[in-house]
């Protein structure tokens, strides 16, 4: 029992990076309705900055999500600038399309990258409290997740304070919800683009640096981060923050649940079943409008 | 508004046909492995391509999940051809599980639309490799009987013959009335129903063609490779290499992927090939530029040179 109990807290634990990771996700496909398939390398992206601002400056790791979180906005605005921003032009069919092309080609460019400045080896970031476990009964919680699952959770709950109060958060919404709506009552709707697209990967930033802590980095963890953050946003739908982020604690569980209950290998067809099952029951996810 | 089925098309399919026909001399021609691997390769990647421009271009449904059918059809096929069934018969094994699982599938699937079904496809698809990576880890190589019996010219003609099947199949489709009633559902899922165009079916039908040609691509992928680790041919870059070719030609059009393919191949040959160490990263940046200049493809473009010559 306390061995299944334990799994299960550790899939939670898990589960908060998932939500983190689909936030960034969620936002920009929702108000940019464009796919960014190369969110994980910018996750990955995120976990290098960390573990570079860790070694050569010395910070602590959670504190570095402080210079992490900005340089990931200034890279958003970059590849917005650069790339995306020519995508958002067009309709939404092709923008989808194009998304996803421009997408495949950043990840396959971002990951070779990757490769060349860093090499293909696994980096975790040291910390003297790392090994820290807290007990509690049976159960034991490494605190470096734990405090993880806090961070994640205080960063969700900040970007839907800022997306409820703040002026542009509003904007965005609105732009989410009809930009053409958006734009007849005076909205920039390409400012609002503009500003989730660079909240997004601030976001994959702030993932990045907590994956890095937590568990490791390494050029290819890239698409396996993007796949989990797409199941999150199917699973939890579009429209709401903390949905998505409840949406990546219930992968996180479910994972560990059917892990304990079939066995390592098949693990994933138990995620299969769950997914194909709120596909046919509720297509729009459990939180979506 | 693109041109419906005519002598376009069949003028294409008969010029690619052509090609096709000529290449079969070149064993005769030119017996050199290096050369009849890379046409191979160009050939698997015509028909993979194609098999996805059938439900992608002609259904306008992005199936980002291709690369399940074509493993699937690489799983069942190399099977049952170790255990003794002739290619031909575990490759129509292969094709037909492809096709089971994604009617199976399909029926949840299409309750998504647009970017949600490419969402959905995408997940499902990767659940598959990672639980085929976890069952099966064991690298497949084949008996040292059958190696001693390999020829590379039996692997370069079935290719070839899969490569015509596939541009015959999508010259078939996109001339009948089944192709009209998919390219209705592309332009506008409502308005087709509307107009009495059973959505549901037909869509099913273009996943059905269209992974059953995955499926026979993958069992030539497992005819083909010596020894492979059962979940490769499940990897999402099989996906991403057909999608990308296919809208570098030109999706939804019969020569587009075709052209995607001989020019994607070649690219990526060369690009290896001149820049070793960073050649994913010229090829990455390359074609990102290339999505960027021409949004419509190779075909579209050619039109619109086409159309500042006439002017």
């Amino acid at each position: 029992m306390s061995v299944l109990a334990q799994q299960l807290v550790l899939g939670l634990l898990i589960g908060g990076l998932y939500g983190l990771a689909a936030a960034g996700l969620s936002l920009v496909f929702g108000v940019m309705k464009v796919l960014d398939v190369a969110h994980g390398e910018l996750i990955m992206l995120g976990g290098y900055m960390a573990f570079f601002v860790v070694a050569l400056v010395g910070l602590d790791p959670f504190v570095s999500l402080l210079v992490v979180i900005p340089l990931s906005l200034l890279l958003g605005l970059a590849l917005y600038w650069g790339l995306f921003g020519f995508v958002v032009r067009a309709d939404e069919e092709t923008r989808v399309k194009n998304s996803l092309l421009i997408g495949f080609g950043l990840a396959l460019a971002l990951h070779a990258l990757a490769v060349l400045l860093w090499t293909a080896d696994e980096r975790s970031i040291i910390t003297p409290y790392g090994g820290t476990v807290l007990s509690v009964g049976d159960l034991s919680i490494p605190v470096v997740r734990l405090v993880s699952l806090g961070v994640a959770f205080a960063l969700i709950g900040g970007l839907h304070l800022l997306l409820a109060r703040w002026r542009w958060g509003k904007a965005i919404r609105a732009t989410a919800e009809d930009w053409q709506a958006a734009l007849l009552t005076g909205i920039d709707v390409r400012r609002a683009y503009l500003l989730a697209f660079a909240i997004g990967t601030g976001l994959a930033g702030a993932a990045g640096t907590l994956v890095t802590v937590g568990y490791s980095v390494s050029p290819s963890i890239g698409l396996e981060w993007t796949l989990k953050a797409l199941i999150v946003v199917v699973l939890a739908g579009l429209g709401s923050m903390i949905g998505t982020f409840v949406g990546g604690l219930l992968l996180g569980v479910a994972e560990a649940a059917s892990a304990a209950a079939f066995g390592g290998p098949y693990r994933e067809v138990v995620g299969l079943v769950i997914f194909v099952i709120v596909l046919v029951v509720r297509p729009r996810g459990l939180f979506g409008r | 508004m693109r041109r419906l089925a005519g002598s376009h098309e069949r003028k294409w399919a008969a010029a690619i046909l052509l090609a096709l026909a000529l290449l079969a001399l070149l064993p005769l021609a030119a017996p050199r492995d290096d050369l009849l691997n890379f046409v191979f390769l160009i050939l698997l990647s015509i028909t993979l391509a194609q098999s996805w421009n059938v439900v992608a271009g002609y259904a306008g449904q992005v199936n980002l999940g291709h690369a399940a059918f074509f493993g699937l059809g690489a799983l069942v096929a190399r099977t049952l051809w170790i255990g003794g069934t002739p290619i031909a018969g575990a490759m129509a094994a292969g094709a037909l599980i492809a096709t089971l699982f994604a009617l199976l599938i399909g029926v949840a699937a299409f309750r998504l639309r647009g970017a949600y079904f490419a969402i959905g496809t995408l997940a499902l698809g990767e659940i598959l490799r990672t639980t085929v990576n976890n069952v099966l880890s064991e690298i497949s190589t084949l008996p040292t009987t059958t190696i001693g019996a390999y020829r590379l010219t039996h692997r370069y003609y079935l290719a070839l013959a899969l490569a015509a099947v596939s541009v015959l199949a999508v010259a078939a489709l996109a001339g009948s009335r089944l192709g009209l009633g998919m390219r209705a559902i592309r332009e506008d899922e409502e308005a087709a129903e509307a107009t009495g165009v059973g959505a549901l079916r037909l869509k099913l039908t273009a996943l059905a063609l269209s992974t059953g040609l995955a499926g026979l691509a993958g069992g030539l992928f497992a005819f083909y490779h010596i020894s492979y680790y059962p979940s490769h041919p499940f990897s999402p870059h099989w996906t991403f290499d057909a999608l990308l070719m296919t809208f570098i030609g030109g999706v939804g059009t019969l020569h587009g992927p075709v052209l995607g393919a001989v020019l994607y191949v070649v690219l990526k040959e060369y690009v290896a090939l001149r820049w070793v160490d960073f050649h994913l990263l010229i090829f990455g940046a390359l074609f990102i530029a290339i999505v960027l200049l021409l949004p419509g493809g190779l075909v579209q473009a050619a039109q619109r040179v086409r159309r500042l010559v006439a002017r």
